[in-house]
């Protein structure tokens, strides 16, 4: 059987999976659509939380972002630490109350405690920008893959993707995405974990990757360190050691702040914990999300480490037992004839991974050509350049299977493994999204009256709706794939986090000082990327150019959410300190949530 | 609901254990991880320095443990002030 066909079959069975969870997982009432009806267990709930939070990004991109980062893989550790780090604050500061304020969405949470219509379309708002830039590179993320593996258009794959989603969440909401999120987690990790299993064996014959990153250099031995060799092999090269220090500490303080804040206050994340039965379950269940994440997140950068080597030393034979300079470099006819090496013409195929013979000498001489030393030995012996012109940060996962000569199977197993964290992830943003028109807009101000069975019927078409958006925004995407991470990450830093943490921590913050600090957070976050990346992200319109050097106080734009963030605290306690205290309600229900007890009676409203 | 006082004790006390998990979520992160990886290069992980490892992996590890007693710690203090569900 052809490995096209191999991909049909697992993706179509993964499908299949999916749907008849939506059939069986129907939604009867709003309670089940929004919050699958509060009756999830907190270790199931962990489980979709980690297909959830684990994205298109997460799965394909993470270990090459790691992996290929030129000032070695050390600098990258931010997402490592953000994006895991975040649990701990959403389990200390947010998930518990927030469960037991026992509504459905986190702009009512705004709007019911600093009693106002105001605070909460100004969180309807943030949360809008927030999903809907972050589905964007979701649903491109299927398109991608599909066009990849199945042979079939970007815009294709779009299409196939946004149906099956469009399935499960009209019909289920909630409660059918928990339930295939779950099915999709453990398709992810297992496609995630095979391949990783493998390469660490190779490498360090070591069966976990996270002791093969600590682990020794099999393949020379064992005398030597895996990460000591590949330091040894990429500074050979000309490139920086993999573990070199980060040259701007404060930026990377900053962003891994930015990543830790902004994922406690994405609201898809955060509306998973209204779906457990108590407030002790919404402890332990961020727990549980943070155990299914790290299974991911602690190989990540096994996978990294160890594909860079595996890389380098197939392009330099020689440095698998010495110096990679010692011996030749790999050669044309080698990669053609080997069929060890077929996987370098497949993916050259693709576009993801480009060389070229420069100086003609049927050899291809990868490294880094602006290094002084390495570029005289160059010149001495020859060579042109460096002839490997292209290897994208995706290559790190998905050629994998085939590096490690894996069965085909694996291989259509981590197309599926893709697809289930793009399409996970897209379905809870878009709840996100739906239930925010629906239950805020809709029965929270343009229609309070409307039955439960008609907010039933909203909510999907609001779901549908916004579907079709996130669709037509996947097929025209506003030229910012990019940056709209950095944009939904600082955003919701800067707005959403600093109000719900407000919200349960002081009695004192007024509803004058929460609109005017989201406001501010918003404004100051937006405007500063907006600085570097132009006006709402049309190319050209940036003031200044976005290269370090121009940075104020060398803080990126990515980091600029904990500033943010900084800045919708201080505004929020000035402006309240300055104005009327909440009223006695108001106080009452913040004494409220901060006690588990009655957790079960409060669901009704 | 619990009477004013035992619920402002319980608040108290929860505040309290936050802020001790904070400070170690802090360290282990922040701490080991960034600001004190050129003081702690000395200490050697598996071919490289301590704050790599606390950075890429051990931090994780550090976060699941805190999680995990946090639960542990509030579901005890629930029962000693009468406020569980």
């Amino acid at each position: 059987m052809d490995q096209f066909t191999l991909n049909l079959i697992v993706v179509g069975l993964t499908f299949a999976l999916y749907i008849g969870i939506a059939i069986w997982a129907r939604a009867g009432s709003t309670a089940e659509f929004y919050a699958a009806g509060r009756g999830v267990n907190p270790i199931m709930n962990g489980m979709a939380t980690g297909a959830d939070w684990m994205s298109a990004a997460s799965f394909i991109s993470m270990a090459g972002i790691i992996a290929l980062a030129p000032a070695g893989g050390y600098t990258q550790s931010a997402f490592l630490m953000g994006w895991t780090g975040g649990y701990v604050l959403l389990a200390l500061l947010l998930a518990p109350y927030l469960r037991k304020f026992g509504k459905f969405t986190v702009p009512e949470f705004i709007g019911d405690r600093f009693y106002s219509g105001t605070a909460r379309l100004v969180a309807v708002v943030c949360l809008i920008v927030i999903s809907v830039t972050y589905v964007i590179g979701q649903m491109r993320g299927v398109g991608v893959t599909f066009s990849r593996f199945l042979e079939v258009s970007t815009d294709m794959g779009l299409y196939i993707g946004a149906a099956i989603v469009f399935a499960y969440a009209v019909l289920g909401g909630m409660k059918g995405i928990t339930y295939t999120q779950v099915a999709q987690y453990v398709v992810l990790i297992i496609a995630y974990t095979i391949p990783a299993i493998f390469i660490s064996l190779n490498l360090t014959g070591s069966f976990l990757p996270q002791l093969g990153l600590i682990g020794s250099y099999v393949p020379q031995g064992g005398d030597v360190s895996m990460l000591q060799k590949l330091d040894q092999v990429v500074t050979e090269l000309g490139f920086t050691a993999y573990t070199a220090d980060t040259s701007n500490m404060f930026n990377m303080i900053l962003f891994t702040m930015s990543l830790m804040i902004g994922t406690a206050g994405l609201p898809h994340v955060i509306i998973r914990f209204f779906t457990v039965p108590r407030v002790a379950d919404a402890r332990s269940s961020a727990g549980w999300a943070l155990v299914f994440i790290a299974l991911l997140y602690t190989v990540a950068p096994a996978v990294g480490a160890m594909a860079r080597l595996n890389l380098t030393t197939t392009f330099w034979p020689n440095a698998v037992a010495g110096n990679a300079l010692d011996g030749d470099a790999l050669s044309l006819e080698a990669i053609n004839s080997d069929p060890n090496l077929s996987w370098i013409n497949t993916w050259k195929a693709t576009g993801l991974l480009q060389f070229e013979d420069l100086n003609g000498d049927g050899k291809i001489q990868y490294y880094n050509d602006k290094n002084e030393a390495v570029a005289a030995i160059a010149t001495e012996r020859g060579w042109a350049g460096n002839e490997v012109t292209k290897i994208d940060n995706d290559i790190m996962v998905l050629a994998n299977p085939e590096i490690a000569r894996l069965p085909g199977w694996v291989i259509a197993l981590v197309a599926a493994g893709g697809l289930a964290a793009a399409l996970s992830t897209a379905a809870g943003l878009l709840l996100a999204i739906s239930s925010a028109i629906s239950h805020d807009l809709i029965k929270g101000s343009i229609n309070p009256n409307i039955s439960e069975k008609g907010e039933l019927l909203a909510a999907r078409i609001s779901m549908a709706f916004a579907i079709v958006v996130a669709t037509y925004l996947g097929l025209n995407p506003p030229g910012f794939a990019a940056q709209v991470v950095a944009l939904a990450f600082g955003l919701a830093a800067a707005t959403i986090f600093p109000a719900l943490m407000m919200g349960i921590f002081s009695k004192r913050i007024n509803k004058e000082g929460a609109i005017a600090g989201m406001l501010a957070g918003l404004v100051f976050t937006a405007v500063y990327i907006f600085l570097y990346l132009g006006w709402f992200f049309i190319p050209g319109t940036n003031v200044y150019e976005n290269v370090p050097a121009n940075h104020f106080f060398g803080i990126s734009p990515l980091s600029i959410g904990t500033v943010g963030a900084v800045v919708n605290f201080g505004v929020a306690y000035v402006i309240s300190a300055m104005t009327k205290e909440p009223p006695q309600e108001v106080v009452d229900l913040v004494e409220s949530i901060r006690i588990p007890k009655g957790a079960g009676a409060a669901t009704h409203h | 609901m619990a009477d004013k006082s035992s619920s402002h004790a319980y608040w108290q006390a929860n505040v309290r254990v936050i802020l001790i998990s904070l400070a170690i979520w802090f360290i282990c992160s922040f701490g080991m991880g960034i600001i004190l990886r050129p003081a702690l290069k000395g200490i050697s992980v598996g071919g490289a320095d301590l704050g790599f490892w606390m950075a890429q992996n051990g931090s994780i590890y550090v976060f699941l443990v805190l999680i995990f007693a946090y639960a542990a710690k509030m579901n005890k203090l629930d029962r000693e002030h009468g406020v569980e569900e």
